[in-house]
């Protein structure tokens, strides 16, 4: 298969050399940020299981006890800690691991998006610092989620992670990831994600993350779909941020792939959220669904964007975007684009964006609530979205995470 | 003393008055019902003694249990025994039927079994539903009274629960609103009191109400036994009222 001349070594310098040239190119979407305000070296930490650790884990569905998962990476800043996986079928080690053990995996390096879409992209590729390889070999179909933690604990580092998950034919695999800092952190992180779902697999993936208000965070994804596949995304954001901007473009290449992507995002403090989805439906039967549900307060901004592109006949996609400001101060912005380059394509989009209704809370609070009791009702059901097709310990873990969020809101 | 009691209320709405000097009394145990042409001020009546913000009181007073509640926010009032089914209820999308119910029992510190309260107004397969999202004109009556049952207030507030109501419909919300009023205990027993509002009185063929009013332009036009104010009212139309209103005032 590989020619000589172009060999994982060569293809990886190559890599490297468009990433050092992209280090400067701004982001598409959210804020530019300099990059030269953070760390790039952090020490291999001893003591690393720490309490606060275990707590904030815990809080985005990290199980330590590892009692109902088929594996866990857990990464402290860059470096990874614990890396198996226990059920039969399913391989996971930390990327350079991945790397070495597989001369193979260039070929699924950096092709479902681009070294060099940004700065971001770029300094992932230039200063990588781990991330994990996960496989679902042919056929297997795993009931626990494999389980993935990245933490970020010393200041004012950047985190710049590259991980790609392999589902193979027919596979069938659920993972959760919890992405965290301690509550008074400062840094950046980049989580490069390349999923690969191969014909009748099934990815399920759902994000919990608990950042804090000086951490600024990019995630670059990209998906590819094979024929009859189908592709689950659930983001959870439970704490402020200072900056977070996130787009992940799903291609749809085969015949019939599905993909659902939902994201709930509650916006306090100043936080700047730039957050949507993108799907490319390239082949007939392919469907799209990608929703968001925002709840902005206090200075809050957020950018709630949707990009469906249908490129083929007989293919379907849909839009949803929702937003409640609860403070005058707070912004969200509902940005829904639709395109059709085929001629039987059928797309729609529906968004809303407003105050909480008055009327609602009047109807609870002659059900005997508060005012606050009332609120927090409605904005927990507000942020309630379709989990089918997740297994039971994952709903059970977005439901708890999103009951706590209505809470602190 | 009266469990409900309203003097010469004077209630506006968008800054525009509706009610004009409404005076009732509701004891213990009696079932009122309010007649009155649209725009008369039914609802905004109901929705003054339940406290919604929306209807800004500007004279008179409501009692309950004796106790001025006319300033008390809505969610003390139904801490203190009231309990009002709406006429149009608004979606709470996100929100399950039967974990709304949980949470109303629990704020008012009772276990109940909710499917079976449920199963009163054949509700059970809707409780895993959002709460009135998607339900046809019946279930929504339904919905509203299953959660009075489980709120068992001892004022209830029905605002039209027959309006856009099918016969098969109807039987079910009139059977749950006799239990809500204790109307199959012997007069003497009862404790629970109803003012119930209703547009063209289908649902007395089910439900005994012990005292009829009709509500004309924001004042009550005229008080007696349900029955032959009903009949009044579809031989003659409301105008019958409205001219002997204004013979009362001419006194």
């Amino acid at each position: 298969m590989r020619r000589m001349s172009s060999g994982p070594r060569a293809q990886i310098e190559q890599l490297r050399k468009r990433a050092e040239e992209a280090l400067s190119k701004p982001p598409a979407f959210g804020p530019d940020l300099d990059l030269s305000k953070y760390r790039y070296e952090a020490e291999r930490p001893k003591d690393w299981l720490t309490e606060d650790l275990a707590e904030r884990a815990e809080l985005v569905g990290i199980d330590l006890s590892e009692r109902q998962r088929s594996g866990t990476y857990l990464q402290l800043d860059h470096y990874s800690m614990i890396e198996k996986a226990t059920a039969g079928g399913v391989e996971l080690m930390s990327i350079s691991k991945a790397l070495e053990s597989y001369e193979w995996l260039t070929d699924y390096y950096w092709k479902a998006l681009s070294v060099d879409t940004d700065k971001f992209t770029a300094l992932a590729e230039v200063k990588r610092t781990e991330g994990y390889f996960l496989r679902a070999k042919k056929g297997v179909r795993v009931d626990f989620p494999i389980q993935a933690c990245l933490f970020l604990r010393t200041p004012r580092i950047a985190q710049n992670v590259h991980n790609i998950i392999i589902v193979e034919e027919g596979a069938e695999l659920h993972v959760i990831t919890g992405c965290v800092t301690p509550r008074i952190a400062e840094g950046l992180h980049i989580g490069v994600s390349e999923f690969y779902v191969k014909k009748g697999g099934k990815l399920t993936f759902t994000m919990i993350h608990g950042w804090a208000e000086g951490v600024d965070v990019r995630p670059r994804t990209g998906v590819i779909l094979e024929e009859d596949t189908s592709y689950t995304e659930i983001y959870v954001n439970l704490n402020p941020v200072r900056t977070f901007q996130s787009m992940p473009k799903v291609y749809l290449e085969g015949r019939n792939a599905k993909c659902y992507l939902a994201s709930i995002i509650a916006a306090s403090g100043n936080s700047h959220f730039d957050v949507g989805g993108a799907a490319y439906l390239r082949a007939e039967g392919a469907r799209a669904e990608i929703v968001s549900r925002t709840v902005a307060k206090d200075q809050a901004f957020v950018a709630a964007r949707g990009v469906v592109v249908g490129e083929s006949d007989g293919v379907k996609g849909h839009l949803e975007c929702r937003g409640i400001m609860l403070s005058p101060t707070s912004v969200v912005v509902a940005i829904p684009e639709l395109e059709a380059k085929a001629r039987n394509v059928e797309l729609s989009h529906e968004a809303a964006v407003g105050k909480i209704a008055e009327e609602e809370v009047y109807y609870l609070m002659t059900r005997g609530f508060s005012e606050e009791e009332a609120t927090s009702i409605i904005i927990r059901g507000f942020m309630d979205v379709d989990v089918k097709g997740l297994p039971p310990v994952l709903v059970q873990q977005i439901r708890r995470a999103l009951d706590i969020t209505a809470k602190s809101l | 003393m009266p469990l409900l009691e309203i003097v010469d209320l004077h209630a506006e709405v968008g800054g525009k008055e509706i009610l004009k000097g409404v005076n009732l009394s509701i004891n213990a145990g009696e079932v009122h019902v309010l007649f009155g042409p649209n725009g008369s001020g039914k609802s905004t009546l109901i929705n003054a003694i339940i406290g919604n913000p929306a209807v800004k009181v500007v004279k008179g007073k409501i009692l309950f249990k004796g106790v001025d509640i006319t300033d008390l926010p809505t969610h003390e009032r139904i801490k203190m025994g009231m309990g009002v089914a709406f006429q149009h209820p608004p979606k709470i999308r996100g929100v399950r039927l039967g974990e709304l119910l949980e949470k109303i029992a629990g704020k008012l510190g009772k276990s109940m079994d909710v499917e079976k309260v449920a199963d009163l107004v054949k509700m059970r397969g809707h409780l895993g539903r959002e709460v009135n999202v998607g339900f046809s004109g019946g279930e929504l009556k339904r919905s509203e009274i299953l959660q009075l049952l489980v709120q068992s207030p001892e004022l209830v507030l029905l605002d039209e629960p027959d309006s856009g109501v099918d016969v098969e419909n109807l039987v079910v919300v009139a059977n749950a609103i006799n239990e809500l009023c204790e109307l199959n205990l012997k007069p003497s027993m009862r404790t629970k009191a109803a003012l119930l509002v209703t547009h063209l009185g289908y649902i007395l063929n089910h439900v005994k109400a012990d005292r009829a009013h009709v509500l004309l332009n924001g004042r009550i036009a005229c008080s007696g036994k349900p029955n032959e104010i009903l009949k009044q009212i579809m031989e003659h139309g409301f105008e019958r009222c409205a001219e002997c209103l204004q013979g009362r005032e001419l006194k």
